[in-house]
């Protein structure tokens, strides 16, 4: 009996890329449950299979084997336009190199996915510029991405990812692209997010300050989960590793 | 209604008819957007356009030189018993106007794929944020659509004005304007006169562009969002 309510819930979830002759497995049975409200980080090596965990999860991709359950609804069984609402409306996105839109405004970024949604032009507009303030680039609305720095085109992305309300935040190495204060930034900020919206973050990242934010660690090597940290022993690791450098 | 927003199920209420799961795109939306790409992209553009430009300026040449020599017939008084020449210079015709609008197809197809694949990521964006693959397809069509009808109606002008000027010392001022509406091409039977002949290739401009486009555009569209992101462009 669980005390948990899963929003993510992946079943033997395998996905095998062909290339010519060679097949790589680059997830392989994976079995793992989100909770509602959590903020889990996907940690491994380069390599390891997170990206290709993020595009399952995200609806991105199909797997080769197994199910992604959202919200209990198995993945595999939405019809296009039933993938195209959830990816607009429940999930938002976050990717290591920002993908705004470079012809678009930092406000008509984060306006697109209301637009889609069928909010209309102003209440997307005032909402838009309430999420810039959020993230701290009230002043930049009218920016294009060239204008902006790489941490201000990162939280661009994220209001763009928090524009429908979604209930989960999926990020691809968020802090991939930013230098480590630029990077402390955007974790602090989804954190923020998580605690202020009750939004579910997933991040796949290698970045351990990472680790200092979540609830859970997921640890991933050759497309399989090597072992989950909880809170708790997350602490004590934290608390030792900071205890031996001084 | 409430429930479709925040942390709710996914998919709003159980049952899966529901208006407030529609995703749209309205065509003011489009059109600022289209607008957008081809301004800020400025280069790209041109260079799409041109090649459409280019076609259609020849063609128009060729259909003003048509009518303007029919003209010139009439003038000389001379077309008497040249049934024979005239349906000569008619195939001709028909086939400089046919191979200017196939460099101008080769051309616009190729600037239409380079335009489209170096938007994949861009493409694989709108996807994340919700658009169907009608959209990204309704996009290049309306970009293309309009980057055709300008270079066709740009291209119609300068080829006809070019040859208006070349015209003007052998039939005078009058024969040019009276080349307007002096037939130029005949099309299964029926003389087309000149202004009409101009007309309707600017409009097939318009459509070789939007057809070029549509090939490579659709096939983008419904590419998996992973595929498309994942490319370097
Ligand atoms: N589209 C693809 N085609 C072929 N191989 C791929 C593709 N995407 C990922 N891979 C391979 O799958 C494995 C996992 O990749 P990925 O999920 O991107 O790892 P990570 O994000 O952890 O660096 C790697 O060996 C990678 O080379
Ligand atoms: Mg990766």
């Amino acid at each position: 009996m669980s005390v948990y309510e899963y929003i993510v819930r992946t079943k033997d979830l395998s996905r095998v890329y062909t290339m010519g002759d060679t097949q790589v497995r680059a997830l392989d049975n994976v079995a793992l449950d989100i909770r509602r409200g959590e903020y889990v980080s996907i940690m491994g090596p380069s390599g390891s299979g997170k990206s290709t965990l993020f595009n399952m999860i995200g609806g991105l991709d199909k797997p080769t084997k197994g199910t992604v359950f959202i919200d209990e609804v198995d993945m595999a069984q939405l019809t296009a336009s039933e993938l195209a609402f959830l990816r607009c409306r429940k999930i938002g996105y976050i990717f290591q190199t920002f993908n705004l839109i470079p012809v678009m405004t930092a406000l008509e970024n984060v306006t697109l996915p209301m637009v889609f949604a069928g909010l209309t032009t102003d209440t997307a507009m005032d909402k838009g510029l309430g999420l810039l303030k959020t993230v701290g680039l009230g002043d930049r609305y009218d920016h294009k991405p060239t204008e902006l720095s790489g941490g201000q085109q990162q939280r661009v992305a994220v209001a763009r990812a928090l524009a429908n309300d979604p209930a989960i935040v999926l990020a691809d190495e968020p802090t991939g692209n930013l230098d480590l204060r630029t990077g402390k930034e955007i974790i602090t900020l989804l954190k923020q997010m998580n605690e202020e919206k009750k939004v579910t973050i997933i991040s796949a990242t290698h970045d351990l300050k990472m680790i200092d934010v979540s609830d859970r660690v997921v640890w991933i090597r050759d497309g399989k989960i090597e072992r989950i940290e909880e809170r708790k022993d997350i602490d004590i690791q934290v608390g030792q590793m900071e205890g031996e450098e001084q | 209604m409430s429930d479709s927003q925040g942390a709710g199920s996914v998919l709003g209420e159980p049952d899966r008819a529901g208006i407030q799961k529609q995703i749209v795109l309205p065509w003011s939306r489009a059109l600022q957007m289209t607008r957008e790409n081809i301004f800020v992209r400025l280069g790209r553009s041109a260079i799409t356009a041109s090649g459409i430009f280019l076609g259609i300026a020849f063609l128009s040449a060729v259909l003003f030189g048509a009518a303007a020599a029919n003209v010139k017939a009439r003038l000389d008084l001379t077309q008497l018993g040249l049934e024979h020449e005239q349906s000569e210079l008619q195939a001709r015709i028909v086939w400089l106007a046919a191979m200017s609008l196939l460099v101008a197809t080769v051309g616009i197809v190729n600037s239409m794929l380079m335009s489209v694949t170096e938007r994949y990521k861009e493409i694989g964006t709108m996807k994340c944020l919700g658009a169907l693959d009608s959209f990204i397809v309704r996009l290049f069509i309306l970009e293309a659509g309009v980057l055709g009808i300008l270079g066709s109606v740009a291209g119609a002008f300068v080829g006809a004005g070019i040859m208006m000027l070349a015209y003007i010392g052998r039939i005078g001022r009058g024969g040019v304007l009276e080349s307007w509406t002096a037939p130029a091409l005949q099309l299964g039977g029926t003389d087309i006169r000149l202004w009409l002949a101009i007309l309707l290739a600017t409009v097939v401009g318009g459509m070789l562009s939007i057809a070029a486009a549509l090939y490579p555009a659709w096939q983008a569209a419904k590419m998996p969002p992973a595929a498309a992101l994942r490319s370097e462009f």
